[in-house]
């Protein structure tokens, strides 16, 4: 393992300059300095970047364990400390966070609602709180700050969506925070049980436990104690998700958020559930896994058909690109219960991919909603024609979310597949099949949205006169392109970052899959 | 000379410049600017593709494996043992698709300039079609499966921009036209999904998707090449029609040497050394099973499930039975777009795939034999719908339908050399006879507008259609160059002697021929079909002629056309000068002619890289009856057509009435195949759609267990919580919290206070379960 130091690490760098900002902002008038706020929260999430790019080239991809990490009491007498590091699993993740969230908060400057209803400060701070608490999750290794973190996020959440968001805001935000938090309390009891029982919430001191045969969950049915601390942390995590069928909290969350609280939805929240299953589901019980891959990977399927076709109905383009999630992250969990390093690298790489392209998509709804004031795919069409710039950077959004080889989405949707298909724990020939159409419904819902929108007649009087992009708001999509065309051509760098920590992750699923064998009769 | 591989990276590189110039500069750039940027990025990857082919001339046809610099890796997971790089393949295979995509390519890049003069979008169309020439070039490049992928779906997207170019057509046209373009995408994933599958078992039976690995040696029936040979193998190459320049080189290169030794076997490389290819030759040997998972299948099964898949994307690229219904809609697009992508080239990428992977097809016999049949019936449905249709381009998209049965059907009965002959050939007419028709339907426009201009103030006659056959008649006088290209090209490809589709479709009867005399039925049933195709194809050819060119005009428009200009004429000649040559590239032993161009030239050539590849022996039976059909078929429509009567009174087809009208009917209603795909696909998909969204997900998942299970099980369980706990001894401890809360709640003026009670005591509850929990172990102390 790797050493741990108490001396400041540029992971928790990384993780506490959104709450330095948060601070700053606290002490600024809104009345007075709008537009310093905007820009001090816009600077912060920006240093936090960069920061995190630092962390980068800190990071070692030759080695597999935890990395730049830091450990600290915090409180002793429950074993709990603050401990925080990155590896091959979590690192591309803190990376998105600190990615989108820029450019969410860049996007947040055009976006009416906020000058409608005011208590712009109070936003930035809830957008920086929110950047502290998703990184947090990410870095956290001990599971009481993992789930201290993962409950944080839900407040600033709730509150965007609550205060900022559409008509049905209130409800909305309920609705998110009531599911997200049944899930959670399936978790708290689990990670509860496993921190008392083996004396500790650091999870490379339980992961090394469990190696060493000091600490066992027994599994035997799937009723037996490891399976249901499984299922303890996989319905939380499924919720957040969503995994097929507890998405109903999402096709509400997203239409009624505010653009930005879409983009970190779905850019990156969502991702929480995924990372959490490969990080706790897969490191802490192998065999719990090894035995419901083929459950949840039926789930997952029926997921990605289902989230497309329900899309391809939808009305209200926010609606589409929301139930499009359910489908796209349905391909990351297919790959993560592959339990193969195909499947799992895949599935962490298509969490980013997602979280670009779908951003993205959000971005380029809000955009255009800015203009018109509504959502209804039927009030466009003939958009290319009024705003061809716009057009083409949507269309390669929209490519990179169907998956077309050369772009982003593709590589991580085939590295899942490929995966999946030579799964050795489900018959991921039969499986892959049947995921596989989902590529044929992909093309349908989106390419149904892109006609649409924008092509067609330009027989709208409204729509004839909108205004070309902002400068911002190019600012906020140009890198959006740039990381798609550069993951769909240059995937390499990115796997090599997780290749040796997600190596060490099947390697130890590998061995309880031979334990099992051994011991069957 | 070794090094001349390496140029290979900027045959895609040209066009990528051209269309980023044309994105960003192409409006200042103006028409001429714009048009000609793109032609000379086309230009200039055809130039580099004469310098591989005369590379491998003159290297003794050794293929070359070239890494592009800078992005050398593409899906390496070092772990996995999966590596998927970008790298190129240069062997007479790619080079001769090379040679005819950037060929053809340049002549119709040039001929655009002229026909797509005045549109608004002048820069974005050149833009779109060096896009489609860089994917099209990553096909057919790619020394992987994953990479000919890349290829193979940009050129989907590149087609889908093209198809929908004027998706902003006033009076609903706009509509179609985007409608054309999102089928032919969605159909074409459908063929993809196939491609996919088969590179997922490709991948976990061969570990690799390369096609060949350095140092492997391709064709190892080959025996080691005497010199004599090598030098007559040169010679044909040094003939290839479109390639004037390399002769020079060719001839400069061959002192050099002579000497090579090829190693004739791969005896020496372990398995993972080789490509899909050899491996599947090797581990046949011994027919090794193959285990995915749970399953485990013989390596003949692996294989038939591979090329099964394959098969699926190659009906949808190649317009095949039963995906083929997405190329007529796609004629919506600008003529020019019609003549390379969807004649030309991008359809044709499904008979290069099979013909890539001869090696897999040969071992699956059962699903040549269904390459055969589905080829062949294509050829036939799609000749006969040919047949009925008004629309210009529409039957010459029936036509390519029809034309790519051919090849496919070649495929089948394994005449891969034959296939990639009528590739070659059909490129040459077919986008002649597009081009040619793109030029009628630019004469007719100008027609139109020149009798409009007249009448000022007069009512258009808005039914016209410069595309609509029963519009033209006598475009002879009017555009008499037109008319020389057009005949030209319609002799082609009704096959008469000595044009170029005569040798190149005899040479595929004559395969089945040979196939069925083997003793295989598919060969008999693929002669007898492809035939008959051939028929119908002189046929429907010769109608078309009489209707647009002969006779007197039925509209103002086509009395008042005009030829088109040089720059679009030129091209024309050119296609017409390669559709009367294009069959010598081939020559069979007959009268004499393989003395002077050589015997078999483009086989010699092709076996180099298709394991496959074999001569086709001249069958001159066969040769005269698909003469004598063919010529039986231009008299039969000329009596038909001809003169006056090409269409009748009432505007309809002579042949609409009396005992052939059932017929026609079928056709002209082309047998009701998108009827048929909209009540068992389309609708039901819809259907089920809306069903799901509104009902299932809607209304049970949404509104129901939300409100009916969940909303009602966290109010029981706030009720009880809220009452014994919440007001006893908690009450006291979150006092402070709950009146943040309250004020939050009140200040958020929301109604729905119920529910934030509801989460509020969620929250709470949380806290209490830390709470107790952690105090266990506290207690246990």
């Amino acid at each position: 393992m790797a050493e741990v130091s108490n001396s400041l690490s540029l992971v928790t760098v990384v993780l506490f300059l959104p709450v330095v900002g948060l601070l700053v902002l606290l002490f600024m008038r809104e009345k007075t300095q709008l537009e310093t706020i905007k820009w001090t929260a816009f600077g912060f999430s920006l240093a936090t970047f960069i920061a995190s790019i630092l962390m980068l080239i800190a990071y070692d991809s030759g080695e597999a364990g935890l990395q730049l990490a830091e450990r600290h009491d915090w409180l002793p007498q429950f074993n709990i400390s603050y401990y925080v590091a990155v590896d091959g699993l979590s690192i591309l993740l803190v990376l998105l966070t600190t990615f989108i969230m820029p450019l969410a908060i860049l996007s947040s400057f055009r976006m009416g609602v906020l000058q409608e209803r005011g208590r712009e400060k109070l936003y930035y701070i809830f957008m920086l709180l929110m950047e502290w608490a998703m990184i947090g999750v990410f870095v956290a290794q001990d599971l009481f700050l993992f789930y201290v973190f993962w409950e944080v996020t839900l407040v600033p959440m709730y509150f965007l969506i609550g205060i900022w968001g559409a008509e049905e805001r209130i409800y909305a935000a309920v609705k998110f925070f009531l599911y997200t938090v049944a899930g959670s309390i399936l978790m708290l009891l689990a990670i509860l049980f496993v921190g008392n029982k083996a004396g500790t919430f650091a999870l490379p001191e339980i992961l090394a436990m469990l190696q060493s045969g000091d600490l066992s969950f027994p599994m035997d049915g799937l009723l037996s104690t490891q399976s249901l601390l499984f299922l303890g942390f996989l319905i939380a995590f499924a919720v957040k998700v969503p995994i097929w069928p507890l998405h109903s909290w999402l096709p509400d969350a997203h239409v009624q958020a505010p653009t930005a609280g879409s983009v970190v939805l779905a850019g990156i929240l969502l991702k929480m559930g995924t990372y959490g299953i490969v990080r706790f589901n897969l490191a802490l019980f192998p065999e719990a896994s090894l035995d419901w891959a083929p459950i949840i990977a039926v789930f997952a399927i029926i997921g990605i058909i289902y989230g497309a076709w329900v899309s391809y109905a939808q009305t209200d383009v926010k609606k589409l690109v929301a139930y499009s999630s359910v489908s796209h992250l349905g391909f990351v969990v297919l790959g993560i219960f592959a339990l193969n390093a195909q499947g799992i690298q895949g599935g962490i790489l298509q969490m980013v991919n997602h979280g670009i392209s779908t951003g993205g998509l959000f971005l380029l709804v809000g955009m255009l909603y800015e203009r018109r004031h509504t959502k209804a795919l039927d009030a466009f069409g003939g958009i290319w024609k009024v705003m061809p710039v716009f057009g083409g950077i949507s269309l390669v959004v929209v490519l990179s979310s169907m998956g077309l080889p050369g772009l982003n989405g593709f590589v991580g949707e085939f590295t899942i597949l490929l995966g999946s298909f030579g799964s050795e724990h489900f018959n991921g020939v039969l499986y892959t099949f049947f995921a596989t159409l989902g590529i044929i419904l992909a093309a349908a819902y989106m390419l149904l949205m892109f006609q649409k929108v924008f092509m067609g007649e330009l027989d709208k009087e409204e729509n004839r006169n909108l205004p070309q992009l902002h400068w911002q708001e190019l600012a906020v999509l140009i890198p959006i392109v740039i990381v798609i065309f550069l993951i769909g051509i240059q995937p390499s760098p990115f796997f090599n970052l997780m290749d040796a920590s997600v190596g060490e992750l099947v390697a130890r699923v590998g061995e309880a899959a031979t334990t099992i064998a051994s011991a069957a009769p | 000379m070794e090094s001349i591989p390496r140029i290979v990276p900027l045959v895609v590189v040209f066009p990528i410049i051209g269309l980023i110039i044309n994105l960003f500069w192409g409006r200042r750039l103006g028409e001429k600017g714009a048009g000609w940027v793109a032609s000379v990025a086309a230009l200039l990857s055809f130039a580099m593709s004469l310098a591989l082919a005369g590379y491998l001339v003159s290297n003794n046809f050794q293929a070359a494996i070239v890494n592009p610099p800078l992005i050398g890796e593409w899906i390496h997971i070092a772990s996995a043992n999966v590596n998927i790089p970008w790298q190129m393949r240069v062997d007479t295979l790619s080079v001769t698709m090379l040679l005819v995509v950037t060929g053809v390519g340049s002549i119709i890049h040039i001929y655009a300039i002229g026909y797509m003069h005045g549109d608004e979008r002048f820069a974005r169309f050149f833009a779109y079609l060096n896009l489609f020439l860089a994917f099209m070039l990553i096909l057919v490049l790619g020394n992987n499966f994953l990479m000919m992928f890349v290829g193979w779906e940009g050129v989907g997207l590149s087609s889908f921009l093209l198809i929908g170019f004027w998706f902003d057509k006033a009076k609903g046209e706009g509509l179609k036209n985007s409608n054309a373009a999102k089928k032919a995408f969605i159909v074409n994933r459908v063929g993809d999904f196939g491609v996919l599958m088969s590179i997922f078992l490709m991948f976990w039976t061969f570990s690799t998707l390369d096609f060949f690995k350095p140092g492997e040696v391709v064709n190892t029936h080959l025996a080691e090449v005497s010199h004599g040979e090598e030098a007559a193998a040169e010679e044909a190459e040094a003939a290839t029609p479109e390639d004037e320049s390399h002769d020079a080189e060719a001839a400069a290169a061959e002192g050099e040497h002579g000497e090579v030794v090829a190693l004739t076997s791969n005896d020496h490389l372990e398995l993972s050394e080789m490509g899909v290819f050899g491996q599947a030759e090797r581990m046949l040997e011994d027919n090794q099973d193959v285990t995915f998972g749970p399953i485990t299948l013989s390596l003949k099964t692996t294989i038939t499930l591979i090329t099964l898949f394959m098969l699926l994307g190659v009906t949808g690229k190649s317009a095949q039975i039963p995906l083929f219904v997405w190329l007529p809609d796609a004629m919506a697009g600008p003529t020019p777009v019609s003549a390379l992508i969807h004649a030309a080239t991008m359809v044709t990428a499904g008979v290069y795939i099979m013909t890539r992977s001869n090696v897999l097809f040969v071992e699956a016999s059962f699903t040549s034999f269904l390459v055969a049949i589905i080829g062949a019936g294509t050829a036939i449905m799609a000749g006969y719908i040919a047949i009925a249709q008004w629309d210009i381009k529409r039957v010459l998209a029936y036509s390519t339908i029809s034309q790519l049965g051919f090849m496919v059907a070649a495929v089948g009965v394994g005449a891969y050399s034959a296939a990639m002959f009528h590739l070659v050939t059909h490129a040459f007419f077919k986008a002649l006879l597009f081009l040619g028709s793109g030029s009628v339907i630019h004469g007719m426009e100008h027609g139109h507008h020149h009798v409009h201009e007249d009448e000022h103030g007069a009512d258009h006659d808005d039914d016209f259609d410069p595309q609509d056959m029963r519009f033209m008649g006598g475009l002879i006088t009017k555009m008499p160059l037109t008319y020389l290209a057009y005949i030209i090209g319609t002799l082609a490809l009704a096959g008469i002697f000595p044009l170029a589709g005569f040798w190149s479709k005899d040479e595929i009867l004559a395969d089945a021929f040979t196939h069925g005399s083997d003793g295989h039925a598919d060969g008999w049933i693929v002669l007898v079909l492809l035939l008959l195709a051939a028929g119908f194809t002189a046929f429907y050819m010769w109608r078309q002629v009489e209707m647009v060119f002969h006779g007197k005009p039925r509209s103002e428009a086509a009395a008042h056309a005009s030829e088109s200009p040089v720059i679009m004429t030129g091209p024309l000649m050119a296609l017409a000068f390669l559709s009367i040559v294009g069959g010598f590239l081939n020559t069979p032993s007959i009268l004499g002619l393989d003395q002077i161009f050589g015997l078999h030239r483009m086989t010699t050539w092709l076996e180099q890289s298709v394991v496959n590849a074999h001569a086709g022996e001249f069958q001159p039976l066969i040769a005269i009856i698909a003469l004598g059909l063919a010529l039986g078929a231009i008299a039969v429509a000329r009596s038909v057509y001809g003169g006056e009567k090409a269409v009748t009174e009432d505007g309809s087809d002579p042949l609409a009435k009396g005992a052939t009208a059932g017929l026609w009917q079928m056709a002209h209603t082309r047998l009701h195949w998108d009827e048929f795909y909209d009540a068992i696909a389309v609708r039901p998909y819809n259907a089920t759609a809306y069903f799901l969204a509104n009902i299932v997900d809607w209304e049970f998942l949404h509104d129901y267990i939300h409100n009916a299970i969940i909303g009602r099980g966290f109010k029981g369980l706030g009720d009880v919580l809220s009452k014994p706990v919440d007001l006893g001894i908690i009450d006291g401890v979150v006092n402070g919290v709950g009146s943040v809360i309250r004020r939050l709640a009140d200040w958020m003026r929301q109604s729905q206070s119920g529910y934030v009670r509801l989460y509020a005591i969620s929250f709470l509850l949380g806290v209490v379960l830390v709470l107790i929990i952690l105090l266990i172990p506290m207690i246990n102390q």
